[in-house]
């Protein structure tokens, strides 16, 4: 089974330098690119190889791309920016690949730009990241002095200028627009839609905003083709995909495996099984702001499509496993609290909604809720939905929210007749 | 006032935009960076440096966590409470921190060796629960460990 983003990952050990990474057949697809193919050409062949935004959403990168105008008279400069601001309760993928090869991801970020012509790229890195940064910031130096960054790379006459900007907290961050404005120095509020990044992004100029696993496979599509890419998974999708595995498990951790792949393989060959003395309740596949998936759906296969037939998404592909020794009320507690916090506060549903949905759980689940939260709990989660607001906070919000009530339904009456939290 | 160091680190971080505002963010992180917060003083300095209002400067100020309004200890501890680490047992051993410094969450010993914070997901889900003290991140907490490390923060 091929392995192409993490193979040359050997955790506890540092990553590859420039010299080693090279060896191993690294910046070569930089060269390829620069020397042999046409802008407009690498944009096709990512849009043939179907790639689709590692960062949740999964929006084919190739179409994100093909939007940036091309013409001479595009307002310069454009710019690209990878989003490295992994903050999504449940998910460590990204600090995986960051620490692991920055190189694979400069190499990625440097043929993505010439892509679509953008002279400045940003790494907006999550500031808890410090390991990550550090070996960012020693990379990038390496890959100026060896002429990948800087001005007429490789002699092509493309020039890229690549920061490394450490955020401030935030979940919203992540949001790309939200992320926009505070590369901006700005609060980090989303913007509305359209226009969209890629005609006016980052300081009105044409902007690609790219997640850190997206922007790792580039240089690999350029050397081995779509085809190559498309044989990877077990799905029509394309490609691998990170997955990883947290909570009462045997063997917690993150692997690189096909897409495809079921849950149960993910959760029983991977993760090892539950631990002694706990059972599996439920899990949201692909964190925290995905809809639970239950026992039922183990055998679901682990695409974008296929979650999504499943009711919930694949998102970042990191699930979070609910064991029968925790509170499941606890559980979707702590999850809303969290998107209450996080809320920028910029639309309604989510500044009011999210508080009110938090008090109403906190209640629940301390044993002094009323039977009425619960058809207000399902109207707010109702109201977070896509449309309401400018962005995908509360809708995201919203997804554990009514996949909880739906399959913990039981769970919240108890609590409510009884008065009493039962795993207290 | 700013000091000249101050103003020079931020005056580095304009070059690179196109107009100085830009550097709110950076100017912030810089004068926690030399001060451990940022203080109604240090705002309208840096909105002074930066030809924007106070209030500008104090609307990006309080909107990022990890921007200090207020004085915080020599050390600051930040507990990740999200989900996976709830479940791995983030509340057991928020109280047990809480007792052993003598402080809950938001709170600064009296002797200004600690503040204690919660966090959001700090990514490292696979080996939950974890923290950060400072700039160090550490994970599979245990009481033991604990213990081990708040004796090497003075």
């Amino acid at each position: 089974m091929e392995k192409p983003l993490t193979k040359h990952i050997k955790p506890g050990t540092a990553p590859y330098n420039l010299k080693e990474y090279k060896q191993a057949g690294g910046y070569s697809a930089v060269a390829k690119a620069l020397k042999n193919i046409a802008p407009g050409e690498i944009t096709n062949l990512v849009k043939a190889s179907n790639l689709l935004g590692r960062g949740g959403a999964g929006f084919p990168t190739g179409v994100k791309w093909s939007l940036v105008p091309m013409d001479g008279n595009a307002s310069k400069p454009k710019y690209l920016v990878c989003n490295a601001d992994e903050m999504e309760p449940g998910t460590f993928k990204d600090r995986y690949l960051l620490e692991g090869n920055p190189h694979q991801l400069i190499e990625g970020m440097i043929i993505s730009a010439y892509a679509i012509q953008a002279e400045k790229a940003y790494i907006f890195l999550r500031w808890a990241y410090k390991k990550a940064e550090t070996g960012l910031r020693i990379a990038i130096a390496e890959a100026y002095n060896a002429g990948y960054l800087g001005n007429n790379i490789l002699g092509s006459g493309f020039n890229l200028n690549l920061y490394v900007h450490s955020s401030a907290g935030r979940y919203i961050c992540g949001e790309e627009t939200a992320l926009l404005n505070s590369l901006e120095g700005k609060r980090a509020v989303p913007r509305t839609k359209p226009p969209f990044p890629a005609i006016s992004g980052l300081f009105g100029r044409p902007t690609v905003v790219n997640n850190v696993e997206t922007l790792s496979w580039i240089s690999h599509i350029v050397e081995n083709g779509a085809d190559w890419f498309k044989g990877l998974s077990l799905t029509p999708t394309g490609g691998t995909k990170l997955f990883g595995v947290s909570g009462k498990v045997r063997n917690p951790g993150t692997w690189e495996l096909p897409l495809g792949i079921t849950m149960r393989e993910l959760l029983e060959e991977h993760a090892g099984g539950m631990t002694d003395g706990h059972k599996f309740r439920g899990a949201l596949p692909g964190g925290a702001s995905t809809d639970f998936l239950i026992e039922e759906h183990l055998d679901v296969k682990m695409d974008f499509s296929t979650v999504a037939a499943a009711g919930s998404r694949l998102g970042t592909g990191t699930m979070i496993i609910l064991d029968d020794k925790t509170c499941p009320i606890a559980f979707i507690h702590n999850v809303e609290k969290f998107f209450a916090l996080e809320s920028c506060g910029w639309c309604t549903p989510c500044r009011e909604g999210l508080p009110w949905v938090e008090k109403m759980l906190s209640s629940i689940e301390r044993g002094t809720g009323k039977m009425e939260y619960l058809d207000l709990l399902s109207f707010n989660a109702k109201y977070f939905g896509p449309g309401n607001t400018f962005c995908a906070h509360a809708p995201g919000a919203a997804e554990p929210l009514q996949s909880g009530l739906k399959y913990f339904h039981d769970d919240f009456v108890k609590h409510i007749s009884d008065k009493k939290c039962p795993w207290r | 006032m700013l000091t000249e160091e101050e103003i020079k680190e931020i005056q580095e971080e304009i070059k690179q935009y196109p107009y100085p505002s830009v550097a709110c963010i950076d100017a912030l992180k810089i004068v926690q960076h030399h001060r451990g917060w940022v203080s109604d003083e240090s705002v309208k300095d840096i909105a002074q440096l930066l030809g924007i209002s106070n209030e500008e400067v104090d609307s990006v100020a309080t909107f990022y966590s990890r921007i200090y309004r207020k004085p915080v200890g020599r050390n600051v501890i930040l507990i990740c409470d999200s989900v996976s680490c709830m479940v791995m047992g983030f509340e057991s051993l928020y109280e047990y921190i809480s007792k052993k410094i003598g402080i809950s969450f938001g709170g600064t010993s009296s002797d200004g060796r600690f503040t204690l914070l919660p966090i959001s997901c700090l990514g490292d889900c696979d080996n939950a629960p974890v923290m950060m003290i400072n700039n160090d991140h550490y994970n599979r907490l245990t009481t033991e460990k604990i213990d081990e490390l708040i004796e090497q923060y003075k």
